[in-house]
């Protein structure tokens, strides 16, 4: 059988139906085996050329991508923006017209404004993975973290997610909750209201204020990064108070189911969110995600370079 | 597509797999660092075959594993839609064993040159060789099998069609012809 995602370019797990998503797992399942070899390179992708765009600091996303492109053979390079062109003034399009004149077919950006991967997919020939857009999708991350569900727990249908935090600015949580929907997850979001819209609700999922409400009985548990930043920008009164009635501990974790799986799509800021005992605990799947993050991007990079047909 | 020929039925298939059987346990010596590697996705039901006479002959297991070639096809930039990707997998460390890959014809060659690639990144075995039912000739790489059910010599517009009752419910070697 051979299968095709729809559309050239990843933008978010909103465009995409849950059939593709399944493919997308389901493929990142046989690519996983060769992350776990010895002799990690198969020569898939020889002579393909990435390039990775980063707008915005990143270490996890940039290395997954970069080592999946490795992994399977593909040519990466990646443009740091501090030391390219940009800081000269060269705006996002001729940058992409520039690295698409040299070849590149793929091109995986990260950048603070949503909806900036899209403009540039309406503008190369190149297919477009976004890496993070603003507060608005950051598909790739949606799919490892489902993966890593869908590897522990054996389906995603009928799961009760909580997910933990800053909802708001969230680009993890969205991207989650669109994907996770589609596969029929029950979906419970919690956070302080300052940092929790209740207009998310219109997504088709449940909210609370209380944590240990979202948490009790749940079969993941979800805890997203809270950006230090939020507290000058009066959404906090203090990062004690936010671990205090927010933090995701040892204690507030025994709601959850006994075979809970506790995620965190990382960088941690250990003792606010999340408590080190239990991110180092044995429901922890944090450190896989590390490494499923590898095999998903695998997966969409054998899925989207596909020829073309008049070759 | 119809049917021209029946070459094999369940009883031909089976002498010739267990003649194959034989001739492994004799140019090998025995079953010591024997592997059977079948390659997706006839190959498999074949190569489990092969380990149920070598059973009956010297009463040994030899382990079995499973090769998924998608990754090393060389037309992969020829298709506009990407085959779907199945796992390999081989229980075993192939380092320093004699692994027999086992497929279900052998045509262009192309097929076994990717399965070469795959079984060298899985570690360094002492040495590949080929075990085939159908050899149909047309060859397009310099490759030969060392074991072989049947040499059919074939015209291009046919389909050398194996059945397997894992797979398809019937134990049978088919000749097609395309319309």
């Amino acid at each position: 059988m051979e299968q095709k995602l729809k559309s050239k370019d990843l933008l978010g797990l909103a465009d995409v139906s849950a059939q593709e998503i399944t493919l997308v797992l389901d493929t990142a399942d046989s690519m996983k085996q060769i992350v776990q070899r010895t002799i990690k390179k198969v020569p898939t992708l020889r002579g393909r050329t990435i390039l990775n765009l980063f707008y915005e600091p990143s270490t996890r996303t940039r290395s997954a991508f970069e080592l999946a492109a490795k992994y399977l053979s593909a040519d990466s390079i990646s443009i740091a923006t501090a030391t390219s062109s940009i800081t000269k003034g060269e705006t996002l399009k001729d940058t992409a017209k520039n690295v698409e004149a040299m070849g590149i077919e793929l091109i995986i950006m990260r950048h603070p404004v949503a909806g900036a991967p899209h403009y540039l997919a309406e503008n190369v020939s190149a297919s477009v993975i976004n890496a993070g857009d603003g507060m608005h999708e950051h598909p790739t991350q949606g799919l490892l973290d489902i993966y890593t569900m869908r590897e522990h727990k054996g389906r995603i249908e009928g799961l009760k997610v909580a997910i933990i935090g800053d909802i708001m600015h969230s680009r993890v949580a969205r991207s989650n909750i669109w994907g996770l929907k589609k596969l029929g997850a029950d979906i419970i979001l919690s956070g302080p209201p300052t940092l929790l819209p209740k207009e998310m609700a219109g997504l088709g999922v449940n909210y609370t204020y209380s944590v240990e409400e979202a948490i009790r009985d749940a079969d993941v548990v979800n805890v997203l990064r809270l950006q230090k930043e939020r507290q000058d920008a009066g959404y906090l009164p203090s990062l004690a108070e936010y671990h205090k009635y927010w933090g995701v501990t040892k204690e507030r974790l025994a709601l959850a189911k006994p075979d809970a799986l506790l995620m965190h799509p990382g960088p941690m800021n250990r003792g606010i969110e999340i408590t080190s005992e239990i991110a180092d605990g044995k429901q922890s799947a944090i450190l896989d995600q590390v490494t499923n993050g590898v095999a998903i991007r695998m997966a969409l990079f054998y899925l989207m370079l596909g020829g073309k047909e008049d070759e | 597509m119809r049917e021209k020929a029946r070459i094999m039925d369940k009883e031909g298939m089976g002498r010739a797999l267990k003649r194959i059987a034989h001739e492994i346990i004799e140019h090998n010596k025995g079953t010591d660092e024997l592997v059977l590697v079948g390659i997706r996705r006839r190959g498999i039901p074949l190569a489990k075959m092969l380990r149920d006479f070598i059973r009956e002959i010297e009463g040994v297991e030899v382990p079995v594993g499973i090769l998924d070639i998608t990754l090393y096809r060389d037309d992969l930039s020829l298709k506009s839609e990407q085959p779907e990707v199945h796992k390999t997998e081989v229980p075993v460390s192939i380092k320093g064993k004699q692994v027999i890959l086992v497929d279900d014809v052998l045509y262009t060659g192309r097929t076994v040159r990717a399965a070469l690639d795959a079984v060298i990144d899985l570690g360094r075995p002492q040495s590949i060789q080929l075990a085939i039912l159908v050899d149909r000739g047309h060859r397009e790489l310099p490759i030969r099998a060392d074991f072989v059910g049947k040499n059919v010599p074939t015209a291009k517009k046919e389909v050398v069609e194996v059945r397997v009752a894992e797979i398809d419910g019937i134990d049978e070697v088919l000749i097609m012809e395309m319309d």
